[in-house]
């Protein structure tokens, strides 16, 4: 029974080419919009993702804030007031794991006839620790670099490639500012930050050597931030209450005076920046759905005009035999062939497509098997949805009414 | 004694129209028996159609009885009726009203859908009234490609096809020619008689009628006349 009906429903739609096609086109705009704008979404929310995981877990970072000097309020980071020994203070608090001071410039770097301008964080051996950031090659400088302010380097990923190509950058001298610095180890990728840097184009060098060598400061010993790692996410309240106390003893700060320094939770951050991740993405498979559901209403139209169409055909069919059932059935399974190849095309088409941006655009996209059946499964229930209304309507005819039909 | 095929008793019929209720069939009784061939005449606008769409279950009585096979219509919800025109009635039509878009085979084929017959099965059995009314080489055309009276021989087979008790055709002549008419009017006799099924058929032509053998007259939505076919009655008409 269904598969004579399903036959009939085929030639049917045979019968009238251009028309089924256009049906259908409202569904393969659907369908393909839904899936191409979740691949797009997920993409992106899996890259804030990525990003998140790539920055470190339970992060502050302790930045010198504003003071009112003079009547200007000067912006955060511009006064250094935060110190090497700020950050030896912070490290013995209870609930921290780690303790990374960083001064950070910029800097051209040469080897050969290459040369390249990037970030150059002076830190200490923690900030690895802190950053969870692994080396693809070489050995990390320790403390004793630190203490001597030795001319070593460990090269981002972006970094070693734009200097040293094909060539191992490990043991190889390369010189920044003119002097000659020695690449110790090449960072692991990190692909990009949380505002869309390139993490991996930076290199890290010991503090003291970027503040004597590099970007000699006014005030001596001081670091433009402090990146604080607390042994987990539970201890971070206590840990950020106890630093602020700390920070404000050692600033000398009286009470009632504002505080000279920011501390950020960057998990904290992080997490919002994922919630809006998330809601783009939803936001995005919502104005798809949109198109979905014109899709349906254009089943619904075709579906209309197609019973009024076959009015008399109903009449004859029901003459012969044909139950209300039957008369639904055969509506329904139109709609529900119309939206399924649709569907099956739109599928195709928003893969596609989806495979096309991340080519042209390069912007992350994530195609996955849930996010395609839900658009199936949706772009089903819509051609059902909007498919009986008509097959019902058609059922409900009367077969003298239908066979007079003019 | 055996049940007769159609028992209509005081059947009437009005049509709700924007100038109110017009009465069409007004007390109407009717007994056909198994195997019978009655001719349905009258003028037109008498009621004619009205009552043959009753018969067929394509429309209900306003009041009155009809039984069909001894079973009360009446009573029958929607699928129940629609079981009846599948495996009851056979139906023709002025109209011939074929899908255009089926082939003959289909066409004729298509009331065994509703039965749930498989599709094999179902073109077997097409093809065996198509080839018993002479259209076997026709089977794949489709309507727009065969003339009128072959037209009428598909509509006919796919009235047969279910194998039904009742033939009822309304003026299934009435868009051919004399010559075709009567080849068409001559099959519905050889059915009658060979197989015994019972026909009743509206026609305008006294030269059709007579193929029958039993003569019911309407006028103004009344029978006047019930009778058996008089030989004299082309010639009256
Ligand atoms: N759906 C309807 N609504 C209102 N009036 C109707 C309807 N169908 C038929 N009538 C009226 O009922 C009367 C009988 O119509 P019917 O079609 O039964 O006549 P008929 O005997 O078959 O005529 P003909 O020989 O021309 O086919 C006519 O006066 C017609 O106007
Ligand atoms: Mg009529």
């Amino acid at each position: 029974m269904i598969a004579a009906m399903l036959g009939e429903a085929w030639v049917a739609m045979g019968a009238n080419r251009l028309r089924s096609f256009l049906t259908m086109l409202g569904m393969v705009i659907g369908v393909s919009a839904v899936i191409l704008m979740l691949a797009v979404g997920q993409g992106a929310q899996q890259q804030v993702q990525a990003s998140i995981a790539s920055m470190g877990s339970n992060l502050f970072i302790v930045l010198s804030g504003s003071v009112t000097s003079g009547g200007v309020r000067m912006g955060g980071g511009a006064t250094p007031k935060l110190t090497l020994a700020d950050a030896q203070a912070i490290a013995e608090l209870p609930g921290v794991a780690a303790v990374a001071p960083s001064s950070p410039g910029t800097a051209q770097l040469v080897y050969g006839a290459n040369n390249w301008s990037t970030m150059v964080i002076g830190t200490t051996p923690a900030y690895l620790k802190v950053r969870d950031w692994q080396l693809a090659e070489g050995y990390p400088f320790t403390d004793v670099d630190v203490r001597s302010a030795t001319r070593v380097v460990l090269l981002g990923k972006t970094v070693a490639q734009n200097l040293f190509g094909d060539e191992d950058p490990v043991g190889k001298t390369l010189r920044i500012k003119n002097g000659p610095y020695v690449v110790l180890g090449v960072l692991a990728a990190k692909g990009q930050s949380l505002d869309g840097r390139d993490q991996d184009d930076t290199v890290i060098v010991p503090v003291t050597t970027a503040q004597r060598q590099l970007f000699g400061s006014q005030f001596p010993g001081s670091v433009r931030f402090i990146m604080v790692q607390a042994n987990s996410a539970a201890e971070m309240p206590a840990v950020e209450r106890q630093m602020t106390e700390l920070l404000r003893q050692r600033h000398h700060l009286r009470q009632g005076a504002d505080n000279d320094f920011f501390i950020h939770d960057l998990t904290a951050l992080a997490n919002s920046a994922a919630e809006t991740a998330k809601v783009m993405s939803l936001m995005l498979g919502a104005i798809a759905s949109v198109s979905l559901l014109v899709g349906g209403i254009g089943i619904m139209n075709i579906m209309l005009v197609s019973v009024t169409e076959r009015t008399r055909e109903i009449g004859i069919r029901m003459a012969i035999g044909a139950r209300g059932r039957d008369i639904l059935l055969q509506f329904l399974l139109e709609a529900i062939i119309i939206s399924v190849i649709g569907c099956l095309i739109g599928v195709l088409l928003g893969v596609g497509g989806a495979l096309l941006v991340e080519r042209l655009s390069g912007m992350a996209v994530l195609i996955t098997a849930s996010a395609i059946l839900m658009a199936f499964a949706v772009a089903a229930s819509v051609g059902v949805f909007f498919g009986y209304y008509p097959a019902r309507k058609a059922a409900a005819m009367r077969p003298i009414d239908a066979l007079r039909y003019q | 004694m055996t049940e007769p095929v159609i028992r209509i008793e005081h059947l009437y019929k009005e049509y709700a129209t924007d100038a109110g209720p017009v009465p069409v069939l007004k007390d109407v009784d009717l007994t056909v028996m198994p195997g019978e061939f009655v001719a349905i005449m009258g003028p037109s606008g008498s009621g004619k159609s009205t009552f043959m769409n009753i018969l067929g279950c394509l429309d209900v009585p306003s009041s009155g009885r009809y039984s069909l096979n001894g079973a009360d219509v009446g009573a029958m919800n929607q699928d129940q009726l629609a079981q009846l025109r599948n495996q009851v009635i056979g139906f023709v039509f002025q109209g011939f009203n074929l899908l255009a878009r089926a082939s003959l085979e289909d066409n004729v084929a298509l009331p065994l859908i509703y039965r749930g017959i498989g599709r094999t099965e179902r073109l077997a059995r097409a093809n065996e009234l198509l080839d018993k009314l002479g259209l076997s080489s026709h089977r794949s055309f489709h309507p727009n490609q065969i003339s009128g009276g072959e037209q009428q021989r598909v509509a006919i087979a796919r009235a047969l096809v279910t194998a039904p008790k009742l033939l009822l055709a309304d003026e299934p002549t009435g868009n051919l020619d004399t010559h075709t008419g009567q080849e068409i009017v001559a099959l519905f006799a050889e059915l009658n008689q060979r197989e015994g099924i019972t026909v009743v058929l509206i026609t305008h032509e006294p030269d059709i009628a007579a193929h029958a053998r039993r003569l019911v007259r309407l006028a103004d939505g009344r029978i006047v006349h019930d009778g058996a076919m008089a030989q004299a009655t082309p010639a009256a008409a």
